[in-house]
């Protein structure tokens, strides 16, 4: 299973996550399910609803904006594939609070965002029984 | 009956349905019918304690339960009732 993304796509990801350091941003991947896994098609960028003085290291994407984000997707025709977020000067590995929070099947993208500049990307999956993350392939196509 | 639209992440254990008829008089009521259903659901909506995790929200007619009264919310049998995640992360433990 691999997630698909455009580089154009992961631009405007980069880009939000570099405006929002050094703080966590994040952020919605809606797209279509396919043989070979995901391919987003495009991005919802959200504001991070995290205390303020907790988002150094802590995102929240509320069920309001997942709920919107679900309605989008249905007008069209796509799902929500999974979020993206940032770790601002830390690299790019779920967390256990990253852990505690997740639900199988999305694809959590995160990217380490070095001193504003982002810099690793890694894509991971909750297993199905919760125990733990795997990697996910990510394929950014030129 | 009522329904429950469920998530995308959630419905590879409600055999890929994305809507499931339930039956229960309040919202804590109709989950549990949803799970005795869909019994590899509950650990999904459930922690070890049995309370919901904090990423489940269930909406009842496109309001949030937690506005209303909460899982004892009632459930009529034309209600139309949806889970949605919402996600936390971040950095550190």
């Amino acid at each position: 299973m691999a997630l698909e993304i455009t580089a154009s796509l992961y631009e405007e990801i980069t880009t939000h996550l570099r405006d929002t350091y050094p703080k966590e941003g994040a952020g919605l991947l809606l797209g279509h399910e396919t043989e070979a896994g995901k391919k987003a098609m495009r991005i919802v960028t959200l504001e991070n609803k995290f205390a303020p003085t907790q988002q150094h290291h802590r995102y929240l994407i509320t069920a309001e904006d997942m709920l919107a984000g679900e309605t989008a997707a249905d007008d069209e025709g796509m799902e929500i594939l999974g979020v993206y977020h940032s770790h601002p000067d830390h690299p790019a590995e779920p967390s256990s609070f990253d852990h505690a929070n997740a639900l199988p099947w999305y694809s959590y993208l995160i990217v380490s965002v070095q001193n504003q500049h982002p810099d690793t990307v890694r894509c991971w999956r909750l297993s199905n029984d919760r125990s733990r993350f795997s990697e996910e392939d990510l394929v950014i196509q030129a | 009956m009522p329904t429950i639209r469920i998530p995308s992440p959630l419905r590879p254990y409600t055999d890929g349905k994305s809507e499931v008829s339930v039956v229960g008089e309040n919202v804590s009521a109709v989950l549990r019918d949803l799970t005795d259903k869909h019994v590899e659901l509950r650990q999904h909506l459930y922690n070890e304690a049995g309370e919901l995790r904090p990423y489940v929200n269930v909406f009842i007619n496109g309001e949030d339960v937690r506005h209303l009264q909460g899982d004892s919310t009632a459930v009529t049998d034309d209600a139309s009732l949806r889970i949605v995640p919402s996600v936390a992360g971040g950095l550190s433990g």
